[in-house]
């Protein structure tokens, strides 16, 4: 058997169905030998980006590992963006990449890109496979490594003369997962006393609670705490409950915001407090001792003081945390965020929070909603009702434009009986557009793109707006864009578009109802800003509750805000 | 609050010795912006694992933070904090400093008293090697400094802990399986909370 062979001998003992890659000189070995693993399906994408993206939207939505395929130099390399994303975001990902033989490497031979070295910084770990008598090993502990504790993306680089090599041993079986160890007594005895002695506490959970949502559902039930999902947590805790509060950061909500500015005590759960949360850091929750459940050590008091560090498995610590619970020990607090959460704009009029809106009232609480980043993003993050967790796709920490319509088609190959929406700006979907050809070549039929059409990099404008004197500066995109229904067109895809709030209903009907994947193309008024938001640099309390642009109607709105310090005028002069 | 004060923490750290090792170190520390103040590196006398001395520069909020994001990579398989327990810990300096036939004396005399042995004679220089703790080092390049030092080059600080406890015992290192080497990890968070006299919480 050779290297390549014994590669996807171990990747399908793994029970690795699918793996997203694009073939090259480098990893032509392992591209021959997955001729003979018909249980390991290959997806073809059109770019290495794609693949990666796409793996990660496999791993997001099913919280299993996600694999992608590239061969050396110019693929690896195009692989970089989705590594750096699953970085940031903690995706299980498992990168494998070819390399010039063993005797070439170094020697700058054709296509040669020290992969290893470039990726370093942006993989949990990496690995060039000397031995082909290594390589299974390698591989097994590289799905180890990428799935245990805190997830992360791992990097294989296998020399091609590596892949010819005869290999004898043994196919390794999958390591048992090993146990997320439990946090310690005293840790949640001085949760607990700090709980019991709050007076207006709040919960905020991160993307590292995904996987115990239901324990912290039932924790925030037990106790009446309210709860704020950060960008990456949305789905950690239902929308509908009315404990929840919304998104906190940059464009969170007014009540998540404010919820964390006045709280004594805010219980942080799987999750790093990221700038675009904290906003100004010593202005971030200035009143509250703050307790932090979290498994990464590293993530424990990196940014914020903790009062309280718990380190360990969130579900057990939730679950501890419930059965010393006291309920509703607050009844003045909950109703003041009451009636915060409902200063909160609903977009009223045609525009992209419009029909953002529209489209995602119209999903399912199974409904997979993946979105690119710019402005449609802060707006799905804002308007769309998350009752479940690994519904909601995005780049957070990367914030990578191209990133939404590959992880889509990763989610709805992983998912083939449920409905993966991607929305994206018209300017990040032509980042990956061309991955409609996968869409093609693969016959999806559950993948639906909704591309927001505002003719500009939407949230760059918004920024040039506010704090660069409205120089918008190469940021219209109106002239060259293509026409989006043509281009789908050509690979296929069924193409809709709405103009106005009167034409959209009938057009997402359309294109929701369509038997195949399609895309649907809302052309939006040109510029719209997302509120509310929080300017750079500035803390969660002095944000800007609504566009500046509508002054008249803020200031009446803001005569009984004493919180709100940055006057509108100010920052939009900036 | 008051306002966090830096200093120098020794840091020890076992290694897997694999390719890129030193690279992943190094390259932690330059993209988050520790301050390396110095560092040496060599094998222990276990196949296949490294030992490293560190000397970090910063405040404990950053040298919390280097041990921790540390602890996260693969190939460490151990962080000793010499702020904990007692140490020994030693560099090797050599110096070149100038002479005349004046100083030529004096210059051997204070060599002696600080047991330094000259390694190279020059006409105009002679050259010493001197190793001990931090003070002494410094010390000697104080005493020389009116002469004219015309290089030096050091080493770095390299450190044990006292006693006869090993810092890591062998019986971890010959089990084959890396990850049986992560356990040795866990011990070190407890120690650094009793230490501090801050009830461990982890
Ligand atoms: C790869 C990449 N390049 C640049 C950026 C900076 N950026 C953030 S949002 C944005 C504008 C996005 O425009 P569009 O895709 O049209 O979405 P909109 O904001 O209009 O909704 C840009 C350029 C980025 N996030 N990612």
């Amino acid at each position: 058997m050779t290297g390549a062979k014994a590669l996807w001998a171990t990747l399908a003992n793994h029970g690795i169905s699918t793996v997203f890659g694009y073939p090259g000189g480098a990893i032509m070995p392992v591209y021959d030998a997955l001729t003979f693993y018909p249980e390991v399906r290959h997806v073809l994408t059109r770019h290495e980006q794609g693949a990666a993206h796409a793996a990660e939207g496999w791993a997001k939505a099913t919280g299993e590992i996600g694999v992608c395929l590239a061969t050396s130099g110019p693929g690896a390399t195009n692989l970089v963006t989705g590594l750096a994303d699953a970085m940031m975001d903690s995706v299980p990902l498992l990168a494998i990449t070819g390399n010039v033989a063993r005797h070439l490497m170094g020697t700058d031979a054709f296509q040669e890109a020290d992969i290893t070295g470039i990726t370093l910084p942006i993989t949990k770990h990496n690995y060039v496979v000397r031995d082909v008598e290594e390589l299974p090993q390698i591989i097994a502990e590289a799905i180890r490594i990428a799935r245990t504790g805190r997830p992360g993306p791992v990097l294989v680089d296998i020399p091609k003369d590596v892949q010819l090599a005869a290999y004898s041993g043994q196919i390794p079986k999958p390591h048992a997962r090993p146990e997320i160890p439990a946090p310690a007594d005293e840790a949640i005895e001085r949760a607990l006393e700090l709980l019991r002695s709050a007076k207006k506490p709040v919960m905020m959970v991160g993307g590292g609670s995904l996987d115990s949502s239901a324990e912290i559902t039932a924790l925030a039930r037990a106790w009446d705490i309210p709860v704020i999902t950060t960008l990456m947590g949305l789905g950690a805790f239902p929308a509908s409950d009315p404990l929840w509060l919304g998104m906190p950061g940059m464009h969170g909500s007014v009540a998540a915001n404010r919820a964390i500015s006045e709280a004594d005590v805010l219980l942080g759960i799987g999750l790093r407090f990221d700038d675009r949360v904290t906003g100004r850091v010593n202005g971030f929750a200035p009143n509250a001792a703050i307790i932090h459940i979290e498994l990464d050590a590293a993530e424990i008091g990196k940014i914020i003081r903790t009062h309280v560090p718990v380190r360990g498995d969130a579900k057990v610590a939730a679950a501890r945390l419930t059965e010393g619970a006291v309920k509703g020990v607050w009844p003045e607090w909950t109703a003041q965020l009451q009636e915060w959460r409902g200063r909160n704009e609903t977009p009223e009029h045609w525009g992209a929070g419009y029909a953002v809106k529209a489209v995602v009232d119209r999903l399912t609480p199974d409904d997979i909603l993946s979105s690119d980043v710019g402005q449609h993003q802060m707006l799905c993050a804002q308007l769309a009702r998350f009752e479940k967790p690994r519904r909601w796709l995005n780049s957070g920490g990367l914030g990578t434009m191209g990133f939404g319509f590959p992880a889509a088609i990763g989610a709805g190959m992983a998912e083939p009986g449920v409905r993966s929406v991607v929305i994206a700006g018209d300017g990040g979907f032509q980042m990956t557009a061309q991955e409609l050809a996968t869409l093609k070549m693969y016959d999806i039929r559950n993948v639906k793109i909704c591309i927001i059409n505002n003719s500009y990099l939407g949230m760059v404008r918004q920024w040039q707006e506010m704090f660069h004197g409205k120089r918008y500066s190469e940021v219209w995109l109106g002239d060259s864009n293509p026409d989006f229904l043509k281009l789908a067109d050509a690979y296929d895809v069924p193409g809709y578009r709405a103009s106005s709030a009167e034409e959209l209903p009938a057009a997402i009907d359309a294109w929701l109802n369509d038997p195949k994947s399609a895309l649907l193309e809302v052309v939006v008024p040109h510029e719209h800003g997302v509120f509310p938001m929080v300017p750079a640099g500035a803390a969660l309390y002095e944000m800007i509750e609504s566009d500046p642009k509508r002054a008249a109607e803020l200031k009446a709105q803001l005569a009984d805000a004493p919180m709100n310090e940055v006057p509108m005028n100010e920052v939009s002069d900036a | 609050m008051t306002e966090p004060v830096p200093y120098d923490q020794l840091l020890s750290i076992l290694v897997r010795d694999e390719p890129r090792v030193l690279t992943r170190i190094t390259a932690l520390f330059g993209r988050r912006g520790y301050n390396i103040k110095s560092l040496s590196v060599g094998n222990t006398e276990h196949p296949g694992v490294s030992r490293m001395t560190i000397v970090v520069h910063g405040d404990r909020g950053v040298v919390e933070q280097a041990i921790r994001q540390l602890e996260k990579l693969h190939d460490v398989v151990k962080i000793i904090d010499h702020s904990l327990e007692k140490y020994v810990d030693r560099e090797l300096v050599l110096v070149k400093v100038a002479i005349t036939p004046e100083s030529r004396v004096e210059v051997r005399q204070i060599a002696e008293d600080f047991r330094s042995r000259i390694v190279d004679v020059g006409r105009h220089a002679l050259t010493f090697e001197v190793t001990g703790d931090e003070g002494k080092v410094t010390a000697f390049i104080e005493q020389m400094r009116p002469f004219g030092i015309l290089e030096t080059m050091r080493t770095g600080r390299i450190a044990l802990t006292r006693g006869s406890n090993a810092d890591i015992a062998s019986h971890i290192y010959h089990s084959g399986e890396s990850e049986t080497l992560r356990p040795a990890l866990e011990g070190l968070e407890a120690r650094e909370e009793r230490a501090r006299g801050v009830p461990n919480l982890f």
